[in-house]
């Protein structure tokens, strides 16, 4: 039993980060109709900015509380990543759009592995260790233990996308938003300039990437080129089960593949009588996501799967 | 001067002409009409007004302004509305949502409410079903929300596209009802009809369309009397 706590819990921490990250996949899809897989590189990108600044800070004497540093470390890395997406839609997808899909597709990967390779210009190959200015206290209750910081993630992720989802849903932006996803022909007509929307809507995903890549690098005490990936794909298997292009789906998915997943890791040694251990956790998320696709294409909340994916 | 002046306009999808240089002009507080066999080239004529659809050649004077140097989405707040072909609703917003992105380009709260109440007046229905998604409406009823949006962006000219299409005639009558409260209203309209009969007897003046070129202009009443537009249009 105390197992079972202790994985949801700490499925309800990475699954509450996948969701954030699949917020991003998600929304760039529905108003695009396309996957933007070097969404992946934004993370990353976030938590090695944040990482670099707070190591500076620190390098240069400034002695501040940890989560103030962190903070510090997110106002530059949420512009950062916000420009990099940005740019990321003006100059590779912009001049795609109404090419054949596959298309914007490939360039969707050759992105991604282009930004990989600046980051090893600027960061290297190695692990870079996130400066140790956090405080990684434990809780323990019913059994199950959590830290602090993970109580602080789960929380900040909850609250991030609650009001993510009240933005949509109430604001003149929002309302601008699901318009253009639904017809941006007669958004346009309406006044909606709908580039601007699509702009935004790469800037919103990528800062909420750039605060889901700290709080990666905080809950493992590091960065690496090449984490983005495989959170990357994760978060697109959870937009996947949650229905691609919806925001409530993706948070869903998001939570309910970490819970899967951690689970998963958790039992997998009983279950294959010791033959596989918790290291071949990353198979559950592609399990799932296979098996979405074969008996629910359009994912739990999704309503139809465009073919254009 | 007119409100809307359009002179040898031509437009082309890829090398096919649809629509062939055609000259048409609409003065402040008309409403006139558009007639034409499917595929004549009226919405393309309509769609190159609002800049949907870039024009090959020809001029569009909108307002004493080349409408070439207004932004594709920014007709809208130049006072040109359009309710496009098929209603062009957004499926899954509200009602009441639809309408307001009708009033996106506008920024005065208070009188956009107070406009939404007189839109609501108008369609009691779309007051029943404000928070209902749109895409679940008759429709008519979508025809409706259609028309709300377009008024609610204040237009000086208002372009309908086919707005009886698909309809039952119970419905088809009291979209035209509409048209003329609105027209009494004193906004200028473009009709662009099928239903020739109709459309022609609440306009003051018509257009025939074929084959993209404009064949025949004059009074409405007039054209109701003439013998081509009788034998092609009014099916006697
Ligand atoms: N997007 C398009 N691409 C290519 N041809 C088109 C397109 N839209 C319309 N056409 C062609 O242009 C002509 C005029 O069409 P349209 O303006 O829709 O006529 P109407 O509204 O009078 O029925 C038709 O021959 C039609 O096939
Ligand atoms: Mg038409």
């Amino acid at each position: 039993m105390d197992i079972f706590l202790q994985q949801i819990l700490n499925g309800l921490v990475v699954g509450s980060i996948y969701a954030l990250i699949a917020l991003g996949y998600t929304m760039v899809y529905g108003i695009m109709g396309l996957i933007n897989f070097a969404h992946g590189e934004v993370v990353m990108f976030g938590a090695m900015v944040t990482i670099t600044v707070i190591s500076a800070l620190v390098g240069a004497g400034v002695s501040l509380p940890g989560p103030l540093l962190v903070i510090i470390g997110l106002l530059i890395a949420i512009p950062a990543c916000m420009l990099i997406g940005f740019t990321i839609e003006r100059i590779a997808y912009r001049p795609l759009r109404g090419a054949p899909r596959l298309a914007p597709l490939i360039t969707a990967i050759g992105l991604s592995i282009s930004l990989q390779q600046v980051a090893i210009l600027i960061w290297g190959r190695n692990y870079i260790p996130f400066p140790p200015i956090l405080n990684h206290d434990v809780i323990t209750f019913l059994g199950a233990s959590i830290t602090k910081l993970q109580i602080v993630i789960i929380a900040l992720c909850l609250l991030i996308m609650v009001g993510l989802l009240t933005m949509v849903e109430k604001t003149k932006l929002g309302r601008a938003m699901r318009a253009t996803s639904q017809n941006p022909a007669v958004a346009g007509l309406m006044g909606v300039n709908v580039n601007s929307i699509i702009s935004a809507t790469f800037v919103i995903g990528s800062g909420l990437g750039a605060v889901a890549g700290v709080m990666v690098a905080t809950n493992y005490d590091q960065a690496h080129y090449y984490m983005g990936y495989m959170i990357g794909m994760k978060a697109f298997t959870a937009a996947v089960l949650g229905g691609i292009g919806n925001l409530g789906g993706a948070v869903c998915g998001g939570i309910l593949l970490g819970i899967i997943e951690s689970l998963g890791a958790g039992y997998i040694g009983d279950l294959t009588g010791g033959f596989l251990g918790s290291n071949y956790q990353d198979v559950f998320a592609f399990v799932v996501l296979i098996l979405v696709l074969i008996f629910r294409p359009s994912g739990l909340l999704g309503e139809k799967l465009a073919d254009r994916a | 001067m007119s409100l809307l002046d359009v002179k040898n306009l031509q437009v082309a999808y890829g090398g096919i002409q649809a629509v062939k240089g055609i000259d048409f002009h609409i003065d402040q507080g008309e409403l006139v009409t558009l007639i034409g066999a499917n595929g004549a080239g009226k919405t393309t004529t309509l769609k190159t007004l609002v800049g949907m659809v870039k024009k090959a050649s020809g001029s569009i004077q909108f307002d004493g302004k080349d409408a070439a140097s207004i932004h594709s989405h920014d007709f809208v707040r130049h006072g040109l509305a359009m309710v496009p072909e098929g209603r062009g609703i957004f499926p899954k917003l509200t009602v009441e949502e639809n309408l307001l992105m009708g009033a996106y380009a506008r920024n005065d709260t208070a009188q956009i409410q107070d406009e939404l109440v007189r839109i609501y007046d108008l369609f009691p229905r779309l007051k029943e079903r404000c928070r209902q998604l749109a895409g679940t409406l008759s429709g008519g009823e979508q025809q409706m929300v259609a028309m709300g949006r377009a008024m609610l962006s204040k237009p000086k000219l208002l372009l309908l596209d086919e707005p009886s299409m698909g309809l039952a005639p119970i419905i088809v009558q009291k979209i035209f009802e509409i048209i003329q409260m609105v027209a009494a209203e004193g906004v200028t309209m473009l009709l662009v009809e099928q239903n020739a009969r109709l459309a022609l007897e609440v306009s003051q003046r018509g257009y025939v369309m074929e084959s993209g070129k404009i064949t025949l202009g004059g009074d409405a009443r007039a054209l109701l009397d003439d013998e081509r537009v009788r034998n092609a249009y009014l099916g006697e």
